[in-house]
């Protein structure tokens, strides 16, 4: 049966079990747009802005571990979902984008909304196509979601000139994809997992990095029953939050630049890391000659390329982080490491987390109150900033997918849209976008699409009234000059939520934030609450970019 | 130190693009790149010639490895493969003589002469870039117009082939 290319890619696209994609429509993606004016099995949610849609699709796919769809028109419809595209690719997370673009006679001659999309993503992508042949439509769409979702998840763009959506071929989904040169990886090798588990039958205080790889490549369970037979510390990035039960006496949360001083200092006189996932980002290590350099560092990720890249690994494992640990489990020891628990629990006592503020209502307050109205069963978001370290400081993750935030490329706008999408995907969760009164701004229109289509997300407004992190950084290092970070003149929020059509409060008072909390999460509609927090408080600890991470600020020697 | 890098790749379009683009936001310095189809239909294979030390090899192996349209990276080891450049030289002749002073020069350099004009002269010589390199540097008193070099392009010696996967051939 012939089909036209927009019909087709509705069909490859419930082939793939999509049921819910983020967009926005234009010119050239119009055909697309007429096909799924009748559909009934796709849902489509209409962004106020590309980003949005790029964000959204990003939320859904964290959430969920599917492959998040977003769909935009040729031009500045495909360049305003570049950075929701950069930041997907740099988490590793399953996008699939498809793009219009000018029929295929006018590409090249700079016609009206063209842009070279394909150019332009390549260096943030998994991978992209150009379809220039509508016969070639399904075999690329099936390679889209094959590429994004297989070895370590990424994005891919689709471009599809106008003509190519309207021209009409047979329609066959293949079975099964077969890349050349695109190997599947399965578990480490033998021999390698048998000198790691040897390794770690040795060592005396040795430490785990649960990194993001963990959650994507669904380990939870592996890396739970892994930690507790060996009785080994599990530190995480920020990217791991979630891959471990924090309310564990194994876990030490988050290590690095805002990390927890006894998770820093168990990294510092480990005798072995075993770090899974992970890339080793300079928000990870610090200085990275002396990172871990009194330990022997076992490395397993997926991802050939990580390895060795940031840091040398003493033994390497390319391979699927869930069969690998298997293996390593069945073949270690069980241990007991008391001694090594006991100098952990001295940092632990000595030096918890902290506020500085602790009369006034206060950021890890405002956290610690979600977390324990929600019970911890709730969905976090984070922007970018201090809302995000505070956020990944003091709720306590106790599942994967429960901690969603812009971690590589740090990507401020990027919550309030992918709270949207991971509400869209988690109806039954409590969804919240923990944001700066800086960053809210930034993706603020999507309140319509949150309020139009019934998605009750609540936004928690950490308002100090300055880009606070930046604020934070001239503190310390530019001798106090807010250049530029004084957010004064931001607009009344709650008003502004009302003129969407949600409900908000403003809070100056603990009392008044925990009630607001608990009418939020009652009140079934998106829920703005706008929290007065001291604007000097800061984020400790913290190692300045590039030091050793046992130098941390805000902690006592 | 140099590396001489075969990379078998998908004809498809962008492809040079994106391998150009990997080399340079890595910073990664290509000295030079030559392309062309190979025997199997739909597969071209680049000759990628790369100055970086161990750490950046790897790094450049992996991450061209991660590219969808790359099918397979070798590098070549210099020592047991062999590569060659292919240059144009548009010379000027100003007299009969300088030209069968050229003339002579082609000979002793086994060099080829493509076209012959009453002021100039095409030459096409091939072989190791050290020798071209020479062969260029002889030629330039007698003024050289132009210069069009292909970038080296290199087999292993003996029977080790850069070939596709096996299970994956269509």
């Amino acid at each position: 049966m012939k089909l036209n290319g927009s019909h087709i890619l509705v069909e490859c696209l419930k082939k793939e079990k999509v049921d819910v994609i983020f967009g926005y429509p234009g010119g050239t993606i119009m055909p697309f747009y007429d096909a799924l004016y009748d559909e009934k099995e796709i849902r489509h949610i209409l962004t106020r802005h590309e980003q949005g849609a790029a964000h959204a699709a990003d939320g859904y796919a964290r959430s969920t571990g599917r492959v998040g769809v977003c769909v935009a028109t040729s031009g500045p419809g495909a360049t305003n979902l570049v950075t929701g595209l950069a930041t997907a690719n740099m988490d590793s997370v399953p996008i699939v984008a498809l793009t219009g673009q000018v029929p295929t006679k006018l590409i090249g001659t700079d016609a009206f909304q063209e842009a070279d999309i394909t150019g332009i993503t390549a260096p943030i992508t998994k991978h992209n196509y150009l379809v220039k042949d509508v016969s070639k439509l399904a075999q690329t769409i099936a390679e889209a979601f094959y590429i994004a979702t297989t070895g370590r998840p990424g994005v891919v763009v689709v471009d599809l000139p106008k003509d190519v959506l309207i021209a009409e071929a047979d329609f066959h989904y293949p079975k099964k994809i077969a890349l050349m040169g695109y190997k599947q990886i399965s578990s480490g090798n033998i021999s390698q997992v048998k000198m790691a588990a040897k390794e770690i039958s040795l060592a005396e205080r040795p430490v785990i990095i649960a990194g993001g790889g963990i959650i994507i490549g669904d380990a939870y369970a592996e890396l739970a029953d892994f930690a507790k037979k060996c009785n080994i510390p599990v530190v995480s990035t920020l990217m791991g939050k979630g891959s471990f039960d924090e309310t564990s006496d194994l876990s030490l949360g988050m290590l690095g630049m805002h990390g927890t001083a006894y998770a820093n200092f168990a990294i510092c006189e480990a005798d072995l890391i075993i770090a899974l996932g992970t890339k080793f980002s300079d928000r990870v290590t610090g200085k990275t000659s002396e990172f871990g350099s009194s330990a022997k560092l076992i490395h397993i990720d997926i991802d050939p390329a990580e390895i060795g890249k940031n840091v040398k690994a003493d033994i390497p494992i390319v391979g699927d982080v869930k069969e690998t640990l298997k293996e390593l489990t069945n073949l270690v020891p069980e241990k007991d490491h008391s001694s090594w628990f006991e100098r952990i629990n001295v940092w632990r006592e000595k030096h918890p987390l902290r506020s500085f503020n602790q009369d006034v209502l206060n950021p890890q307050f405002i956290i610690n109150k979600i977390y324990e109205e929600t019970g911890g069963d709730a969905i976090i978001v984070t922007e970018v900033g201090q809302n995000q370290m505070w956020a990944a400081q003091y709720f306590k993750y106790k599942a994967p997918r429960t901690f969603i935030s812009s971690g590589g490329l740090g990507t401020m706008g990027y919550g309030f849209p992918a709270s949207i999408g991971a509400k869209v995907a988690n109806p039954d969760k409590p969804v919240f976008d923990i944001a700066g009164d800086g960053s809210i701004q930034m993706n603020i229109q999507e309140l319509a699409t949150a309020v139009y289509n019934d998605i009750d997300v609540n936004i928690i407004i950490l308002n100090n009234e300055y880009l606070g992190m930046v604020r934070q950084w001239q503190e310390i290092f530019y001798e106090k000059r807010y250049s530029s970070t004084s957010l004064k003149g931001n607009p009344d929020f709650v008003k502004l939520a009302e003129a969407y059509g949600a409900k908000g409060k403003h809070v100056t008072e603990k009392d008044d934030f925990v009630s607001a909390l608990k009418d939020a999460l009652n009140s079934g509609s998106t829920y703005l609450i706008d929290c007065v927090i001291p604007c000097e408080e800061n984020v400790y600890p913290m190692v300045a970019p590039g030091s050793c991470i046992s130098k941390m600020m805000g902690v006592e020697e | 130190m140099k590396h001489i890098i075969s990379v078998l790749v998908r004809d498809s379009p962008g492809v040079l693009a994106k391998i150009a683009g990997l080399f340079s936001r890595r910073g990664f310095n290509i000295e030079s790149l030559a392309v062309g189809h190979t025997e199997e239909e739909g597969i071209s294979r680049m000759t990628i010639v790369v100055t970086g030390d161990d750490y950046m090899l790897e790094q450049i192996k992996k991450q061209l490895n991660k590219l969808i349209d790359v099918i397979k990276v070798v590098d070549l080891d210099p020592m047991n493969a062999v590569g060659r450049d292919l240059a144009l030289i548009k010379v000027k002749v100003e007299s009969p003589q300088k030209r069968s002073e050229v003339i002579q020069m082609v000979d002793v350099f086994r060099a080829k002469i493509l076209d012959i004009t009453e002021g100039s002269l095409i030459i096409e010589t091939t072989g190791r870039q050290d020798k071209v390199d020479a062969f260029i540097k002889l030629l330039e008193p007698f003024g050289i117009k132009e210069v069009v070099r292909t970038g080296k392009v290199a087999l292993a010696r003996g029977l080790k082939v850069v070939s596709l996967p096996k299970q994956s051939k269509k």
